[in-house]
C-alpha cells in the first residue's frame, strides 16, 4: 500500500504534516517511523531519517561489476594468479611506452621504481618501493586506471602480473614471485611505517592563531626572490612585463578553437569525410583511445606517439622530431606510405603489420578501423 | 575591437591617466561626441544567443594552463582567471579543472549512483531518483590541495591564476548525502566511506563517516544549472572545507566500509612529505587563506597615481572569515580590510581596500583571519614546521610587488 494512496485520504488539514513526514524534518515522526520501518539496530541513534523508498536493490551482480576495490588487508583482491615474468611481458608491452622500460619514466610520466633513501633529502623521489606505504594500492590502482587510457581492460592475472613486476623493479619481491591473493596480501612495502596522522592541530593552529601584529612588525623588508628571473609562467597570461598590459583579443585567444580543431575542416580537405560521414563521426568517436598517446588538430604535436594530423597520404616515420623505432623506420625504407587500407590494417594489429613497432595497442575491431582511418583521412594537414 | 580596448591601455599607460583626460576635455571624448554603432544600428535579436556568452571583448579571460607542470593535458589542471573576477561567485565556465583521465562525458540516462558495502540494502539510484530526495542549496569553496603547491620553494609563477587558481566557489543544490546514506541503512560497524568516479581513472578517496553525515552533498547543479561537463556532470560529491581531491566527480559509486581504503589519491598522492621524510595523511581540513586579486601580475595598476581598490579574496576550510589585514609594505604594518558581500560557512569571502597610491612601490600582502581564531602564518613559518616538498597544503601569506608604473610582480620578502 503506497504512502500516496493514504495521504489522499488524508483530510486537507492533515496534509501539511504529511509533507513534513515525507521530508524527515520533524523528531517525532522520524521517530515512529523509524520504529516501525527499521530493524532497531539501524534506529539505534534515532537520527536515521525515514527511508523513503527510493532507488531499488542492486543485484549481486551489479556490485560485483562495480566493486573493484581492493584494500590493504586483502579484501577485494581477486582469484587469479600472475608472475614477475609474465609481468614484465605485459608491461614491456602496455606500460613502457609512459613508464619506461624499468619503470624510470618517460618525459614527466611517473617514475615507478627506485628513490630509496631520498624522503628527507632535497628532490625526494616518491615511488612504489620509497614511498607507497601499500602493495594493495598497486594492485587497485593498476585495475582501475591503468593502461592510461585503456582502464580496466586487464584481466586480474594480469593485474597479478604487472603489479608483481613493478614490486619486483623495486627489489621488494624476487624474480620467482608468483602473486595471488594470498601471497600479495602478505607484502609489506618499505615506507609502510613513514606516514603519520594529520597532525596539523597539534603543531600548527595554536601557533598560528591569536592576534598579529598590526604596526612596525618589521625593521625592514627586503626583496628575496623574484618569480619573473625563473620566467616560467605561461605567455598570453594577460600580462607583459615589459610595459603595457595587454588585453588579448579575440585573435590572440580563441576558447572556440578548441572544439572546432577536433571538427573535420573545410571543403579541400573532405572527400574522404565526404564520402562516408558517418563513418568519420565513428572514428571521431573512437578517437579517444588514441588520445593517451597521440595529438590532432591545431597545435598538435609529439607526444608518446606522432601526432596524427596528414597521416594519410604521409610517408611512414616522416614527422620531424619524434623518435621512432627501427622497425618503423625500416619499413619507411621499404616504402611504406600511410594509406586508408594500410592505416587500418596497421591499427587492428600493430605488432603483426610492423613488428617491433613501439606502439603499444592492443588494435581495434576491422570495423573500428575502417572508422578510424576515415576519420584520420578526414582532418586538415595542418590541424 | 579588442584592439581599441588596448590602444586605449597603452595610451593610458605610456601618458598617464591625467592625460587622456586632459585631451578629451580640450577635444572632446570620441566617445561622446562621435555616434557609434551601437548606438545607431540594431544589434542580435533575442534568439541569436539562446545560451549566452561573455562579451566579445572579455575573451581573454580563459582558464589557462601551464603546460610544463605535467605530463600531458588530460591528467592535468588548468586555472580560475581569479585576477578578472569579483564577488564571491565563480563563473561556472571559469572554474578550474583537475581531470585524472579527462573529462567524462556521461549520458545522465545512462547513469547510476550505487550504495554497497556496509549498508543494510545495497541500492541502486538513477538521475530522476536521486531528484526526489529533499534539496538543499548551499555555496562553497573548492580547493585544490595543490593550490600555491608550485611556490613552496618559492615566488615562481607571475599571476595570482598560477598560484591561487586552483579554487572555485559555487551554489551547489543536490541532497544530503546523510539521506541518500540512511536509505541504504547504515550498519553500526559503517566508520567510513568510498566514494568512486565514473570517468576512466575510477578516482576514489576514503572519508570518515562522521564527515559523510554531517555536511557533505549528492550535487547535480552548480550555480542554478546542471553541473558543467568539467565539473562531474551528471553528479558530483560536495565535500565542505576539505581537498578538492575528495569531491569525487561523474560519482558513480559510494562504498561503505570498517576501514579506509588507502588508495593511490591517498597515499603517493595527496600526502604531506616533511622535512623528516616522514609524510602526514589524511590532510583533509584547507586551512585559512587569501590572496589579493587585483592589483597582481595579470591586473596591474594602469590608471596612474590617486584612488585605489585592492580585491581580494579569502576563504577556510574550518568556517567563515570575519576578517582581513592588508599590508602595503611587505609585513611592516597592516590595515584591516572591508569585508563585503555575504559571508557563507567554508565559502570565499570578499574583501576590499581602498586608498591613495601615490605611485611609490608596493609589497602588498593580505592576511586571513578565521571564525576558530585561526590566522594565516607567513611561508617562513610554514616552511619552518613543514620543509619545501609537502607539495600540498601551502597557505602562506602572499607578497605582490608593485613597482612605480604600478605593474605588479610575484615575490618573497624578508
Amino acid at each position: 500500500m503506497s504512502r500516496y494512496r493514504e495521504m489522499t485520504r488524508w483530510r486537507r488539514n492533515d496534509l501539511p504534516r504529511a509533507a513534513i513526514l515525507r521530508s524527515g524534518q520533524s523528531a517525532s515522526g522520524r521517530a515512529s517511523g523509524c520504529l516501525v520501518l527499521l530493524a532497531a539496530a539501524v534506529c539505534g541513534g534515532s537520527a536515521m531519517a525515514e527511508p523513503m523508498g527510493l532507488g531499488r536493490e542492486a543485484t549481486p551482480e551489479e556490485v560485483a561489476a562495480w566493486d573493484i576495490d581492493v584494500r590493504p588487508d586483502g579484501q577485494g583482491l581477486p582469484e587469479g594468479e600472475g608472475d614477475v615474468m609474465t609481468g614484465e611481458m605485459i608491461y614491456t608491452e602496455r606500460c613502457s611506452s609512459c613508464h619506461g622500460i624499468f619503470g624510470e619514466g618517460e618525459g614527466r610520466w611517473p617514475i615507478l621504481m627506485g628513490g630509496s633513501g631520498t624522503l628527507d633529502q632535497e628532490r625526494p623521489v616518491k615511488t612504489v618501493g620509497s614511498y607507497w606505504p601499500y602493495a594493495s594500492t598497486v594492485w587497485d590502482y593498476i585495475h582501475r586506471a591503468m593502461p592510461f587510457g585503456d582502464a580496466q581492460s586487464l584481466s586480474p592475472d594480469e593485474v597479478y602480473a604487472v603489479a608483481a613486476y613493478v614490486l619486483y623493479l623495486n627489489d621488494v619481491v624476487d624474480d620467482d614471485f608468483v602473486a595471488n591473493a594470498d601471497t600479495y596480501a602478505a607484502i609489506e612495502l618499505p615506507n609502510a611505517d613513514g606516514f603519520i596522522p594529520d597532525d596539523r592541530e597539534a603543531t600548527e593552529l595554536a601557533l598560528f592563531s591569536g592576534e598579529p601584529c598590526m604596526t612596525d612588525c618589521k625593521e625592514h623588508v627586503e626583496i628575496t626572490m623574484h618569480a619573473a628571473v625563473l620566467d616560467v609562467t605561461p605567455d598570453g597570461a594577460g600580462m607583459d612585463l615589459e610595459g603595457a598590459a595587454i588585453a588579448p583579443g579575440p585573435a590572440e585567444t580563441a576558447p572556440e578553437g578548441e572544439a572546432s580543431a577536433m571538427e573535420p575542416a573545410g571543403t579541400d580537405d573532405m572527400e574522404v569525410a565526404a564520402a562516408e560521414p558517418a563513418l568519420v563521426e565513428q572514428g571521431k568517436a573512437l578517437f579517444p583511445r588514441c588520445r593517451a598517446c597521440h595529438e590532432v588538430g591545431e597545435d598538435a604535436g609529439n607526444r608518446v606517439g606522432p601526432h596524427l594530423n596528414g597521416v594519410l597520404g604521409r610517408e611512414a616515420a616522416s614527422v620531424e622530431g619524434f623518435d621512432y623505432s627501427p622497425a618503423m623506420r625500416e619499413m619507411a625504407a621499404d616504402g611504406l606510405t600511410w594509406n586508408a587500407d594500410k592505416l587500418a590494417d596497421f591499427l587492428i594489429d600493430p605488432r603483426s603489420v610492423v613488428p617491433g613497432t613501439r606502439m603499444v595497442f592492443p588494435g581495434l575491431t576491422p570495423e573500428d578501423a575502417k572508422a578510424m582511418a576515415a576519420y584520420l583521412g578526414a582532418l586538415p594537414e595542418e590541424g | 575591437m579588442a584592439e581599441t580596448r588596448r590602444a586605449f591601455l597603452t595610451a593610458a599607460l605610456a601618458g598617464g591617466a591625467g592625460l587622456v583626460a586632459g585631451k578629451a576635455a580640450a577635444q572632446g571624448d570620441p566617445a561622446i561626441t562621435e555616434l557609434q554603432p551601437w548606438s545607431r544600428y540594431l544589434g542580435d535579436g533575442v534568439d541569436a544567443r539562446p545560451y549566452g556568452k561573455p562579451s566579445r571583448y572579455e575573451s581573454h579571460v580563459v582558464r589557462r594552463n601551464v603546460a610544463w607542470l605535467t605530463a600531458d593535458p588530460i591528467s592535468s589542471v588548468n586555472f580560475t582567471p581569479l585576477h578578472e573576477l569579483d564577488g564571491i561567485i565563480t563563473p561556472s565556465g571559469l572554474c578550474f579543472e583537475r581531470h585524472h583521465a579527462g573529462i567524462a562525458e556521461i549520458d545522465p540516462a545512462q547513469h547510476r549512483l550505487m550504495i554497497n558495502g556496509l549498508v543494510e540494502r545495497p541500492l541502486v539510484f538513477t538521475m530522476q531518483d536521486l531528484m526526489r530526495f529533499p534539496r538543499e542549496n548551499r555555496v562553497y569553496f573548492m580547493e585544490c590541495a595543490a593550490n600555491s603547491g608550485m611556490e613552496w620553494r618559492g615566488a615562481q609563477l607571475n599571476g595570482c591564476q598560477y598560484t591561487h587558481g586552483m579554487i572555485h566557489n559555487l551554489v551547489y543544490t543536490g541532497v544530503s548525502l546523510r539521506r541518500v546514506l540512511e536509505e541504504a541503512g547504515l550498519r553500526p560497524n559503517a566508520k567510513w566511506i568510498m566514494p568512486e568516479g565514473a570517468d576512466a581513472s575510477a578516482m576514489t578517496r576514503s572519508i570518515p563517516i562522521e564527515k559523510a553525515l554531517e555536511d557533505c552533498m549528492i550535487a547535480f547543479r552548480m550555480n542554478g544549472e546542471a553541473l558543467r561537463p568539467e565539473q562531474g556532470y551528471p553528479l558530483r560529491l560536495v565535500v565542505p572545507g576539505w581537498e578538492g581531491n575528495m569531491w569525487i566527480k561523474w560519482l558513480r559509486r559510494i562504498e561503505v566500509g570498517d576501514e579506509p581504503w588507502h588508495h593511490r589519491e591517498e597515499t603517493s598522492k595527496y600526502t604531506d612529505l616533511l622535512k623528516d621524510g616522514k609524510a602526514r595523511r589524511f590532510t583533509w581540513e584547507m586551512d585559512a587563506k587569501s590572496v589579493i586579486t587585483s592589483p597582481s601580475p595579470q591586473a596591474p595598476i594602469t590608471h596612474g597615481t590617486g584612488p585605489t581598490v585592492i580585491s581580494g579574496m579569502a576563504w577556510s576550510g574550518r568556517g567563515t572569515i570575519p576578517r582581513v589585514d592588508v599590508s602595503l609594505d611587505g609585513g611592516m604594518n597592516w590595515y584591516r580590510a572591508r569585508m563585503d558581500g555575504p559571508s557563507f560557512d567554508k565559502s570565499i569571502h570578499r574583501f576590499y581596500f581602498e586608498f591613495d597610491w601615490d605611485g611609490r612601490p608596493l609589497l602588498l600582502q593580505s592576511r586571513a583571519h578565521d571564525s576558530t581564531g585561526y590566522v594565516q602564518p607567513t611561508k617562513k613559518a610554514l616552511r619552518e614546521i613543514r620543509g619545501v616538498e609537502s607539495i600540498y597544503h601551502q597557505n602562506g601569506i602572499q607578497t605582490w610587488h608593485v613597482n612605480e608604473r604600478g605593474e605588479a610582480e610575484n615575490v618573497e620578502v624578508s
